[in-house]
């Protein structure tokens, strides 16, 4: 094993991570402002990812394909939230889960209605194929562009949070409601502009994913339940704790499938070592979270004492 | 307000009707519907045992899924031991439902200690998260485990045997599920007219004050979380041999979904919700199944109709809202 | 579709009549994949099998199709009720191995017939071979002892071999092995359904392969060949048909240009029925015919010829009928062994552009009247 492959596989983790920080950041915002659990957070993912590769497949440009993913996930979260979830900030946690499981059957569905059984085609931007040499290794341009996405949209959402009146307006909401209606905020919609927000950055994430992935019905919930894996960790409600149990999550499941094999293939044969290490690999961001949550049970982050 | 007379009047009709479809069906011919019913019966009771954990003790573990793919493995892995006489951990397996039972019970029950010692330290939004979490761990763990079928799950050549019965025979493979049901029912009222459930009643609605008057929450929850396993984890045993099959996709984080739509659709904490929601979701699926390859679609809107405007279930929406909350 | 009467009347008067009489249509269950991310395979196998009725013309066959959502559970339950109140006598449509597992044990043990178009998991090939039990497609492992095979004849060395860690997984790896006779610079598993496959293309970069066996079926291949064709890493890949199917090319794109994939049919074979099979599909569904679609058609002729030959209420006489299989295989030659599953031609097939539609083609032959390793094991003559 090489120090490049070792400093690939850790760029990969990286890469990996901040995607899933684009999840996690909006299901997280939506909790600690609305304390609402939305289970089709994946499938607004997947929306951003069918409109990004049907909007680039007409206008053969990637960049109105990602504009227009993020649109739609934007105004599809912008409506399920007026016309469904908006009654269920006041309910249980039990409700929420019910209704937005409802909500990925009908998405899902729909989904498949309007874009037919097959999976789509959404290729890389032209400008961003190929490879960069890195010194210790080649690696791939989009990837690297993925990174630089990740971080980019991390500062934003950090300037938008701490520095605008959105922002002050968000973490007056996380914090005391009353307060902010009695304020003369129209509480009604910033809910709608927060939800909007975190819909716009899941579809952006299932937009960028798209072009390097699968872009079919279903390739919400695996990323979902990582999405969730991801801010239980961190502390449901923090941008902050979603960002370093995105990088957890990221770096250790990539480098558990890198890595757990070989360590078994020291004292055992290698394919019988291959299939324990994977499926040991598969099991292993679970277990972070279990011993997270054992020794911090809200969280590393936790927002509310 | 709940109108007793009323319940009483609805759970009579679901458990006679139950087990009178069936009759009716083994006299006219139609195996099908005595094989539909089975099922409903089966997912009542995985119901039931939710129903003790999130409906009575207010626990919302989206991670049930695994006792009834543990006890349907349980019910596949000691039936290929008999089939093919290879011992297992030294002992003999068996096709015997009477030892299956309390086997996959125990084991489920062991499960879902450890599970809860672990998931109950925490609450909320968190406790759903980490249920579903562990249930995925064993999922990919039995995905992946080649000595068993792993993802290509695990036949069940011939039914396992109850004493007296041809559990081949549709009918009594029905009767056996329908009065494993109606015990499981037994068990669940009186779990609920007794302390241990008022005291679980009252933590759900009132740690704090539960524990000044000198009873352990934690205790509490985690006995009733145990016993709420073990009957998901017998349910699982019996749809295993329902199916002739014991696989991961009974694990699937989709299948802990279903069981929550379930009883909330039936009504969380009624004594027959997780009967009526069964029977709900089964007929659902196979008359709208049978009409458009959408129907997720419309059992998606159907759902999303049911939390919206009629909290309570449908047990609720026939003899009124409990006042406990 | 079918449109059920009530769920608890009618069905058994159905049940009763079917099969009485020769000019009865017999009832054909198919229960296959129409929902969820798995839904182009079981869209495909459905259009193959409702065209070989359509243009045969035939009202011999009452079809009743349904969706398994890719559940096991599912599956078992819709083939109760298509046995029990639809009176389905022979049953088929199955995509994936681990919903046949389920579902064919149970099914055959009822004297029902079930003919695979396309999962063939070894336990049901070898002991647990049974003489209700038909395959029309393949055994699982012998598409990549195919591709296993034509990596010899390519001339490969070293190759890195990669599955995800399920059953069909590790069969497609044992099965490249089996026949392959390179070094392995590699042997890695993937978790089922992972989407990001950037540290396994960090260790082929850093392995030392001159080329690559893939066994990565659905969302997977296409995610994986993505990112590949990112990657800078350019051996060359060999694999089974299924990441580079009809079903999924498009979606692929051109990453897949050059692949080389085994499969017992190819769009460009040439022969009668194959011509008229192609056209035949375009027409009905606008799209060309994937490997799963030509599976179905030659099941739905399968099944067509042994109505022809054999009344179905003598099942002796009807499964001798299968066992001839005496139809034009639209993948030419076709004969059952003794454990019923196929013996039949592999071939390489290279992925290429056609007037700018990605598409199969003949580049070689794998094996000639190949038949699987399982045989042997089934007590069946």
């Amino acid at each position: 094993m090489t120090a490049a492959l070792l400093f690939e596989q850790f760029l990969n983790g990286l890469q990996f991570g901040l995607m899933l920080f684009l999840m996690s950041a909006g299901l997280t915002l939506v909790f600690g402002v609305m304390g609402l659990i939305n289970l089709a957070h994946g499938s607004l993912f997947m929306i951003g990812a069918f409109f990004c590769a049907a909007a680039a497949g007409l206008t053969g440009n990637f960049w109105l394909g990602l504009a227009a993913g993020m649109a739609a996930a934007a105004a599809a979260g912008a409506l399920i939230e007026m016309t469904v979830l908006r009654r269920l900030y006041s309910r249980d946690h039990l409700d929420q889960v019910l209704a937005t499981y409802a909500l990925i059957l009908i998405l899902s569905e729909g989904t498949k209605i309007l874009f037919g059984p097959f999976p789509l085609y959404l290729d890389v931007p032209p400008l961003l194929t190929g490879t960069v040499n890195l010194g210790l290794t080649e690696y791939p341009l989009y990837r690297l562009a993925l990174i630089g996405f990740g971080l980019l949209v991390a500062v934003g959402l950090w300037f938008l949070i701490a520095r605008t009146r959105l922002g002050v307006r968000i973490r007056a909401g996380e914090n005391d409601r009353e307060m902010i209606a009695a304020l003369g905020v129209n509480i009604r919609a910033l809910y709608t502009v927060v939800f909007a927000l975190g819909a716009g950055l899941a579809g952006m994430a299932g937009a960028l994913v798209g072009a390097v992935q699968s872009v079919q019905v279903g390739m919400g919930e695996p990323v979902l339940i990582l999405a969730f894996v991801v801010i239980v960790i961190g502390g449901i409600g923090s941008i902050r704790g979603a960002m370093v149990g995105a990088l957890m999550v990221g770096i250790i499941d990539t480098m558990g499938r890198f890595l757990l094999p070989r360590i078994f293939a020291t004292f055992m044969e290698v394919n019988q070592a291959s299939g324990v290490g994977a499926a040991l690999a598969s099991m292993l961001i679970y277990l972070l979270m279990a011993l997270v949550l054992v020794i911090k049970p809200k969280g590393l982050f936790p927002i509310h004492g | 307000m709940a109108d007793i007379k009323r319940e009483y009047a609805l759970n009579a009709l679901l458990a006679l009707g139950l087990l009178l479809v069936p009759i009716w069906a083994l006299y006219n011919g139609a195996p099908f519907t005595i094989t539909l019913f089975t099922r409903i019966a089966i997912l009542a009771l995985a119901g039931i045992g939710l129903n003790i954990a999130l409906g009575l003790g207010g626990m919302v573990s989206f991670g049930h899924a695994v006792y009834f793919g543990l006890g349907g493995y349980v019910a596949g892995i000691l039936a290929q031991h008999a089939f093919n006489g290879a011992p297992i951990l030294g002992l003999p397996g068996t096709n015997q439902m009477l030892i299956i039972w309390p086997v996959a019970m125990v084991l489920s029950g062991l499960l879902a200690a450890v599970i809860g010692a672990f998931s109950l330290r925490t609450s909320g939004i968190f406790f759903i998260m980490i249920t579903l979490a562990f249930a995925q761990m064993v999922y990919y763990f039995a995905v992946s485990w080649p000595a068993y079928g792993g993802e290509d799950g695990l036949p069940i050549y011939v039914r396992n045997q109850f004493p007296g019965l041809n559990t081949m025979r549709p009918f009594e493979l029905f009767i056996v599920c329908w009065g494993v049901l109606m015990l499981a029912l037994g068990v669940f009222a009186l779990i609920r007219a007794s302390r241990f459930g008022a005291a679980l009643m009252a933590i759900r609605q009132n740690p704090d004050r539960v524990a000044s008057l000198g009873i352990n929450p934690f205790g509490v929850k985690l006995a009733a979380f145990v016993i709420s396993g073990m009957i998901t984890g017998l349910a699982g045993a019996l749809m295993a041999d329902l199916s002739r099959f014991a696989s991961p996709a009974a694990m699937a984080w989709t299948m802990s979904g279903e069981l929550i739509v379930i009883i909330i659709l039936g009504g969380t904490g009624r004594l027959f919700g997780p009967v009526a929601g069964a029977a709900f979701l089964v007929g659902f699926e196979v008359f709208f199944g049978g009409l458009t390859e959408h129907w997720k679609l419309w059992l998606g809107l159907v759902l999303l109709a049911a939390v919206l405007f009629n909290r309570g279930g449908i047990v609720a929406l026939i003899a009124g809202r409990e006042r406990l909350g | 579709m079918t449109l059920h009467k009530t769920l608890l009347a009618g069905a058994s008067a159905l049940a009763l009549s079917t099969g009485a009489a020769m000019a009865d249509p017999v009832t054909v269950g198919l229960i296959t994949t129409l929902s969820g991310g798995g839904a182009g395979l079981g869209v495909d196998i459905r259009d193959g099998f409702q065209l070989a009725l359509d243009m045969a013309g035939t009202d011999a066959i009452h079809l009743v199709v349904e969706d398994d959502g890719q559940r096991p559970e599912a599956a078992v339950q819709i083939a109760d009720r298509m046995i029990q109140s639809e009176g389905a006598q022979i049953l088929t449509g199955i995509v994936w191995s681990n919903l046949a597992m389920a579902v064919v044990p149970a099914v055959t043990a009822q004297d029902v017939i079930y003919i695979s178009p396309n999962a063939g998991p070894s336990a049901l090939a070898g002991a647990g071979c049974t003489p209700n039990y038909f395959n029309a497609a393949y055994q699982n492992d012998t598409m990549h002892e195919a591709a296993g095979e034509y990596a010899n004849t390519l001339g490969y060395q070293n190759a890195f071999i990669m599955a995800p860690n399920y059953p069909a997984g590790v069969d497609a790896l044992t099965g490249f092995k089996r026949f392959f006779q390179g070094e392995l610079a590699g042997e890695v598993y993937t978790q089922l359904g992972q989407t990001d496959f950037a540290a396994e293309i960090a260790q082929i970069r850093a392995s030392g392969a001159d080329s690559i066996f893939i066994f990565e079926p659905g969302g997977m291949g296409i995610s994986f060949m993505r990112q590949y064709a990112q990657s800078g890493v350019d051996l060359p890949i060999i694999s089974a048909a299924f990441t580079f199917s009809q079903d999924v090319l498009p979606a692929v794109g051109d990453a897949a240009l050059g692949v080389i994939n085994t499969a017992e049919w190819s769009p460009d074979m040439d022969n009668e029925a194959n011509t008229a099979f192609v056209a035949g599909f375009q027409e009905a569904y606008d799209r060309l015919p994937s490997v799963y679609a030509a599976q179905a058609f030659d099941t739905a002729n399968l099944i067509l010829s042994a109505l022809n030959a054999a009344d179905i209420s003598d099942l002796d006489a009807f499964r001798a009928a299968l066992r001839a299989a005496d139809f034009d295989a639209v993948r030419g030659e076709f004969a059952f062994g003794n454990n019923q599953h196929p013996i039949q031609n592999y071939y390489a097939r290279e992925v290429v552009s056609v007037d700018g539609v990605l598409t199969n083609r003949i580049v070689g032959t794998a094996f000639e009247n190949h038949q699987d390793v399982y045989a042997a094991d089934c007590g069946m003559e």
